[in-house]
């Protein structure tokens, strides 16, 4: 058979074969077989890279099985890159690997769906009828079978979903001291608009003059993570260009996913003479809205905001880009806030992505343990950083009936900066 | 495999509890010790003491070897399939049974993950004192197999001073209950002798686990010296002053370069040798403790002295303490680490030998390990696809457990002998010796066909060529 080349090879060897990683992997801990495991995986992709066996069904299934969580990234000790070695694996896959049709059309759906502006805007307009409907409740009928009501838990309840374009540029509030501009996003002004206008107003009460450039896309994470190389190197592309011009001291992120990615457009462009080095500029301007929050000199807000939240790590967040104490601190800085403690609070709770669509029975087994989790929290509110997460944990929410809202990290401190 | 076989242990563990597909099977093929590798023809995941019990029978009816398996992280190829066709993983057997503090202890299945057992009862100020380097990963019940050690060690002893009881199931698939739930249980100490056994009497699917009460207190230092002479006195002269610290460890330059690469802690990375001291307890005797430790520091010249302040730098010196070997990964493509004992006066003169036999072969070796007490973890490194380095990784990894040997110490200090020492068993046991063990095994496991091919090289002398299931990973 011959060898394949979809990674630099010498990056199989930077895995020792320690096993430190296993725990950490939600696969694993769940399944228990070590093909499910980051370091099971990894062998496949080595062996699959040297020819020792063909891309087949048994090969996809466990490389889809991963959530690209990146867990297994924080546990590692000897610094494995296991992100850039499964979506490498996951582009080959989709170059050389034809799945049945059933599959190859959910897959086609979401890439179509997703990264586009317009889809993403008919699948929140499908939500928010659903959600007018009332369709919501369905979830927690009894009468209806499982794999149904999962699927209208993710109709939003009635006023969780908002639209709202940005405009192209804000005033800093009280005295200027940074200029930033903002990554509005695919799936975030359709769904989560409300939180993209919080994110500007977090911003400008900590003097921000914040721009965000009109002509901005999809940054290609979501495609990316999938394997979609084409298409995904296309919109990142985009992005750059969109960004790269402008003179500012951050580019702020609020969904994680895109952040994560973001800041790795140096190394996705390493071998491209026309952009690695507009990349490596845009990729570390990158930061996440909490991260950059944390690392300034904070302007704190003077509501009170008298809830109890536990906060949840999304994984791209945490582990994709080591940002955990910040959104923390930041919380610690409303006054009124009660914060719980969330046990296993950066396990992936199964969004993933697109993880949910295409991988449903796996991600819902991580949603009832991270429901679990929550639930004996006690809290009123779980916070968090990612959109994705936010769909997940709201139609988790929804679907057992609990009254603990899921809201992003900005929402709370826009609430606690303007009531 | 024939398809009937599978389907009858399907009927067992369920469908998905069955790995027979090839492709899925090789990553099954070595541990943590990855010199030598053999895939098993399949891997059966049972969830509880029952269906390992049906698996066990049924192999035992059909005369077919197995090999137990916990997470893979062990480094002497304990869980390598050799002439043994099925595996039987612990993976899914992870649940904690039963917790009671009044007695103190705690009751779980053998995948149950050393980590979470501690972490189970941390709230209410309780440990399990066992802390193997890869503990965030390994089971219990490979801890029992290897009677796994750990940085504590030195201060609360091994996995046997801390395992009360254990489940074990038999190669026929009889189930035995060895010790208790108290200390003093009647008759010869059959758990102590399974303790370590690294699975050659059966499988271990349970074990009831002592619980104690987290110290009070604690002091960590980190403690810089310019060279490594300076560090192993150091060790000596704090052993020699009756103090017995919780931890004792020592890293040279080349380890700290790697660790301080992977975990940014502010290792010196200058340094020839750091120590880290623990001293734990009750906090009244502490502040004496820190002062002649601090004295004997001095007088070994020592560069620097940092006391962990609170309990983040403590837990980032120790995270990164325990991940050590893995971060060595950083430094070259593969390693081999090695487990060697020596008395603990002997500590400078093995470190010497070390230091030539590197010369010798021409190959760069990192250290860390347990100081306190004499338990070395050389880290041999090397490039798996020059053949040429990866056999004089093996010749200088004989020589150094001969240097363990000829100083009065011993051939492993908690990676167990597995596959990869047999051939050093010799060093220390004479052919008697080793009958003698073989014929206690044969009580528990008489036909051997629980993780045949283990600790004892058989008469026919070199293994490698005798076994045509184990291949070098060449």
């Amino acid at each position: 058979m011959p060898q394949t080349n979809f990674v630099d090879y010498e990056k199989f060897f930077d895995c020792v074969h320690c096993g430190l990683c296993l725990s950490f992997c939600p696969t694993y801990v769940e399944l228990g077989t070590e093909m499910d495991s980051p370091r099971g995986r990894i062998a496949t992709m080595r062996s699959l890279h040297e020819g020792k066996f063909p891309l087949d069904a048994e090969v996809v299934r466990h490389l889809d099985l991963c959530l690209g969580c990146r867990a297994c990234e924080t546990a590692c000790p000897s610094g494995v890159h296991y992100g850039e070695l499964i979506e490498s694996a996951r582009s080959f896959i989709e170059e050389q690997y034809r799945r049945p049709l059933l599959d190859r059309l959910k897959r086609w759906t979401i890439d179509k769906v997703f990264p586009n502006p317009l889809g993403v805007r008919v699948f929140a307009s499908m939500l928010k009828l659903g959600s007018a409907l009332g369709l919501s409740r369905l979830a927690r009928s009894d009468k209806l079978p499982q794999q149904l009501r999962s699927w209208f838990s993710m109709v939003p309840e009635r006023g969780s979903v908002s639209s709202a374009t940005l405009l192209e540029h804000y005033p800093a509030i009280g005295e200027k001291r940074y200029t930033v501009a903002v990554l509005s996003g695919c799936v975030m002004p359709a769904l989560f608009g409300a939180t993209n206008e919080a994110t500007v107003k977090v911003l400008r009460h900590n003097g921000c003059e914040v721009v965000v450039p009109k002509a901005q896309g999809c940054c290609g994470a979501l495609l990316l993570h999938n394997g979609n190389k084409p298409d995904g190197l296309a919109r990142a592309r985009q992005t750059i260009d969109v960004f790269n011009g402008l003179n500012v001291d951050a580019l702020i992120i609020n969904a994680a996913g895109c952040g994560a990615m973001m800041k790795e457009y140096g190394e996705l462009f390493k071998d491209d003479p026309v952009y690695r080095e507009k990349a490596q500029r845009v990729a570390a301007k990158v930061k996440d809205v909490t991260e950059f929050l944390g690392g300034i000199p904070l302007i704190p807000p003077s509501r009170e905001v008298k809830k109890s939240v536990t906060y949840h790590d999304a994984c791209h967040l945490a582990h994709g880009q080591n940002v955990r104490s910040q959104p923390r601190a930041l919380l610690r800085a409303i006054p009124g806030l009660q914060i719980m403690e969330l046990q296993e609070s950066d396990w992936c709770c199964g969004s993933a992505g697109t993880y949910n669509l295409t991988e449903p029975a796996m991600a819902r087994r991580l949603l009832d343990k991270k429901m679990a989790n929550i639930e004996a929290t006690e809290a009123e509110l779980v916070v968090m950083g990612n959109p994705g997460c936010l769909m997940q944990i709201r139609a988790g929410l929804q679907q057992r009936g609990l009254s603990i809202k899921a809201v992003h990290t900005v929402d709370l401190l826009a609430e606690a900066y303007e009531g | 495999m024939d398809t009937a076989f599978i389907a009858q242990l399907a009927a067992i563990v369920g469908p998905d509890g069955v790995v027979s597909n090839k492709t899925a099977l090789s990553v099954y093929d070595c541990d943590g010790y990855t010199l030598e590798k053999s895939t098993p023809d399949l891997v059966v995941l049972p969830r509880s003491t029952g269906e390992v019990v049906a698996v066990v029978k049924l192999l035992h009816k059909e005369k077919i070897a197995f090999v137990p398996r916990g997470a893979g992280t062990g480094l002497s190829g304990g869980c390598l399939p050799v002439e043994a066709p099925v595996m039987i993983g612990t993976s899914r057997m992870n649940k904690i049974l039963h917790i009671d503090l009044v007695n103190r202890y705690m009751v779980a299945q053998a995948g149950v993950v050393n980590l979470w057992v501690s972490n189970a009862v941390k709230s209410q100020g309780f440990q399990y004192a066992p802390d193997p380097s890869s503990q965030q990963a390994c089971t219990i019940g490979g801890n029992v197999a290897e009677n796994s050690g750990g940085p504590h060690t030195l201060k609360y002893g091994v996995t046997t001073n801390h395992v009360l009881g254990v489940e074990l199931v038999l190669p026929d698939g009889e189930v035995v209950q060895l010790g208790g739930v108290v200390d003093d249980v009647l008759g010869y100490d059959l758990r102590g002798i399974t303790i370590g056994a690294e699975g050659t009497f059966g499988i271990v699917t349970q074990a009831t686990l002592r619980l104690t009460r987290q110290p009070q207190a604690y002091r960590t230092f980190l403690v810089v010296f310019e060279t490594v002479p300076q560090a192993t006195q150091t060790v000596s002269d704090v052993i020699a002053a009756g103090i017995i610290p919780a931890a004792l460890e020592m890293m040279d330059n080349l380890m700290i370069q790697a660790v301080e690469a992977a975990f940014h802690v502010g290792f010196p990375t200058d340094a020839g040798a750091v120590l880290i001291i623990e001293l734990d307890g009750l906090e009244a005797g502490l502040d004496p403790q820190t002062k002649k430790i601090m004295a004997i520091c001095e007088r070994n010249a020592a560069r620097e002295v940092r006391l962990a302040q609170d309990e983040a730098e403590r837990t980032a010196l120790w995270k990164s303490r325990k991940r050590a070997i893995g971060a060595a990964g950083r430094l070259a493509p593969n390693y081999c680490t090695q487990d060697g004992v020596v008395p603990r006066t002997k500590v400078p003169d093995i470190l010497a030998a070390i230091a030539r036999i590197s010369e010798k072969y021409q190959l760069r070796i990192g250290n860390v390990f347990h100081a306190g007490d004499g338990n070395i973890h050389p880290i041999l490194l090397f490039d798996e696809r020059n053949t040429e380095e990866t056999e004089r990784v093996l010749k200088a990894g004989r020589e150094i457990l001969q240097a363990c040997v000829d100083l009065g110490g011993s051939l492993t200090g908690e990676h167990g002998i597995g596959v990869e020492k047999m051939g050093q068993m010799s060093l220390i046991f004479t052919p008697e010796d080793m009958l003698a063990m073989t014929q206690v095994r044969a009580v528990f496991n008489p036909e051997n066909r629980c993780n045949p091919h283990k600790i004892f090289p058989t008469p026919h002398g070199c293994i490698d060529t005798r076994v045509p299931r184990r291949q070098a990973s060449l």
